[in-house]
């Protein structure tokens, strides 16, 4: 099969919604005509109108009259939460509560790679943080490279997880015979008791949260809102950068050993790429979420960027095309020096949400080449009226919708906002981006 | 010819610059001078990144290289490195965000065009900048932030000194991820910059610098 082939097939997952009971048959309309309308784009036809994408982010709490932190630990408010943001906006797709994290799950487990509100952020903080650290040291290189899973369950986990600290002290999972007695010297070993009491509670914690997360997902579905993001990657120079290493330690990885770092983010390809499929096959959405953070103008130089950033990158999407799916890019920052290089797959296979990049050039570069949308600036969200963001919407349209390939949507997730101003988007997507 | 001390540091050539800093040290030479030479050379990482042929990798490393060279060369001060500061700017990441990386490249934007920068971090209360305001009288500050919730966390800053009768007192700029002169607006600041070579310019106008 082609890669068209194997992205028909999901697409028609996608369409057809197998097992969703649709509330009315209404419900099912809206629904075939919301994903058609997002799959005429990716492909660079032209749909009825132009597809609008409002991701929730932590707007869905503030919205409903909660605030983040309640959502996080309140699974019954983040519900309230989820189901009023979906039904209330007529976003083409819905992404759902998978992205409010549960917080008491978090705390159990002391997750060290964010904080959060109450745990190292005021209460009052409306959104999640990653704190960046030099998780992976500048010698490990080698360690991951020759065993990924044994580097990632004995050196990343219990130094990210607190509570998985123990796992520091197991000896290396490489042999065949062996691993079954390590797990019992482990269970028998009272430094790990802690860590299989706070698996346990754990897990109840998570059942709770999955629970809800899969009924308002459901809801949302019958509704006849579909989801989107069937899996999540990052670009290999960002998992080193964002998490193993950090931005310093990947900084100096890239004078000082070029060439491992090099080699690391060639072995990450294959192993992402298992996971998102693996992810994907379980989801109805064949879109896969890719928050892009480093490889963006102000970051790096070009030269940078075509050594470290792009080649890795280009092959990972390459292996998700190919397996049918459709890589969803939310680029932060500015990728006006990036658009040459980005144009370099196959036409209509991926999705660029921009964020502040210059949509007039974005269209022109990548125009027949690849859906672009974003651009909706959480500035413009936060601090204009309804008026005004329906201008910079119809701007938007003018210069990026004709002939397709085209979404309205934000360039990042919002906070807090006037409600009316995400309606205003909406609105001009239907009012205004007709296709005649 | 060998490439001396201020190009080998402002070329980033690691391994050089570091044997070069023990040699001359080892050949008795004074220990200020290394660090004016340092200076200079960290001036040039600062031109380059202004002029958009040096980017963040450049900077973060440069500064690697500085600390490594500082440390050799602290135990050979006899007396402290003194250099005339232009004036003094305060800055920080707002309340609620942990972002540091475009701060402290304002930090090291402003230091090596001659400022005293008094550099708070991240995640800072609104009344610590006050305090600092305070204590330091520096004629501007300026708040950096990543994500939309910083748009809250300005605006509460700002009025924070303005309940403290500071605000008419300094110019406020900001910066960062999602900031733009509409945020400055919202936030009542008075400019905003779109990045490190901005924020010198506002700063040197403010404080008078030609």
């Amino acid at each position: 099969m082609t890669w068209q082939e194997r992205r028909e097939e999901r697409f028609e997952k996608w369409l057809s919604a197998p097992g969703v009971n649709f509330v009315s048959p209404e419900a099912r309309e809206g629904y075939k005509a919301r994903a058609t309308r997002i799959i005429n784009a990716i492909k660079l036809e032209k749909p009825d109108r132009v597809p609008c994408q409002i991701p929730g982010g932590s707007f869905p709490a503030y919205y409903a009259g909660f605030d983040f932190k309640t959502i996080m630990y309140d699974y019954e408010a983040m519900r309230r939460a989820w189901v009023k943001f979906a039904l209330d906006f007529d976003s083409d797709t819905v992404g759902v509560a998978a992205f409010t994290v549960p917080g008491k799950l978090y705390d159990i487990l002391d997750y060290k790679l964010y904080k959060w509100p109450g745990n190292g952020l005021p209460d009052s903080a409306s959104m999640i943080q990653f704190v960046e650290k030099e998780y992976m040291k500048a010698d490990e290189y080698d360690a991951l490279i020759n065993n990924p899973a044994d580097f990632m369950l004995r050196y990343i986990l219990p130094r990210t997880w607190g509570a998985f600290a123990p796992m520091a002290k197991l000896p290396s999972i490489s042999s065949v015979i062996g691993i079954p007695f390590l797990m019992l010297n482990a269970a028998s070993d009272p430094e790990f008791r802690p860590m299989f009491d706070a698996i346990n509670k754990a897990n109840e914690e998570k059942d709770k949260w999955l629970k809800v997360v899969i009924e308002v997902s459901q809801a949302v579905l019958e509704a006849g809102y579909p989801s989107e993001g069937g899996g999540i990657a990052l670009a290999p120079f960002d998992t080193i950068a964002d998490i193993l290493r950090g931005t310093y330690g990947a900084v100096m990885d890239m004078y000082r050993q070029p060439d491992k770092l090099l080699e690391a983010m060639e072995r990450l390809i294959p192993l992402s790429l298992q996971e998102v499929k693996e992810q994907a096959d379980m989801s109805l959405s064949p879109t896969v979420f890719i928050p892009m953070h480093k490889g963006d103008d102000v970051f790096m130089s070009d030269e940078q960027f075509e050594k470290f950033y792009w080649p890795s990158f280009r092959k990972l999407l390459l292996g998700l095309i190919d397996e049918g799916l459709v890589p969803y890019m939310v680029v932060d920052g500015t990728y006006n020096r990036r658009l040459e290089y980005i144009k370099d797959l196959p036409r209509g296979s991926v999705v660029w949400v921009f964020e502040k990049t210059d949509m007039a050039k974005a269209k022109k570069v990548l125009g027949g080449y690849a859906c672009i949308g974003g651009n909706v600036t959480g500035s413009l969200l936060r601090t204009g009226t309804p008026e005004k963001v329906k201008e910079y919407c119809r701007w938007l349209i003018d210069t990026c919708a004709p002939d397709g390939g085209y979404i309205l949507t934000l360039g990042a997730s919002i906070d807090n906002c006037n409600p009316d101003n995400l309606h205003a988007i909406v609105d001009t997507a239907k009012q205004y981006g007709v296709y005649k | 010819m060998p490439k001396d001390f201020v190009d080998l540091l402002a070329d980033l050539q690691e391994e050089e610059v570091i044997k070069l800093t023990k040699q001359r040290l080892e050949a008795g030479e004074e220990a200020l001078a290394i660090l004016d030479d340092s200076r200079k050379a960290m001036e040039v990482v600062g031109d380059r990144f202004a002029e958009g042929k040096y980017f963040i990798p450049e900077l973060v490393y440069s500064g690697e290289l500085l600390t490594q060279i500082t440390e050799l060369v602290k135990p050979y001060l006899t007396r402290p490195a003194e250099s005339k500061r232009l004036g003094k700017v305060v800055i920080g990441t707002v309340a609620g965000d942990i972002h540091d990386i475009g701060l402290n490249i304002v930090g090291f934007m402003l230091d090596v065009h001659g400022f005293e920068v008094y550099n708070l971090g991240v995640d800072v209360p609104p009344q610590k900048f006050v305090e600092k305001m305070k204590e330091t009288s520096a004629p501007v500050l300026g708040l950096s932030g990543f994500l939309t919730l910083a748009f809250d966390s300005m605006k509460e800053t700002v009025e924070a000194l303005e309940a403290a009768g500071l605000r008419d007192k300094m110019k406020i700029m900001i910066g960062g991820g999602q900031m733009d002169d509409e945020v400055k607006k919202f936030a009542k600041a008075d400019a905003y910059g779109k990045d490190a070579m901005e924020a010198v310019s506002l700063v040197k106008k403010w404080i008078g610098v030609k």
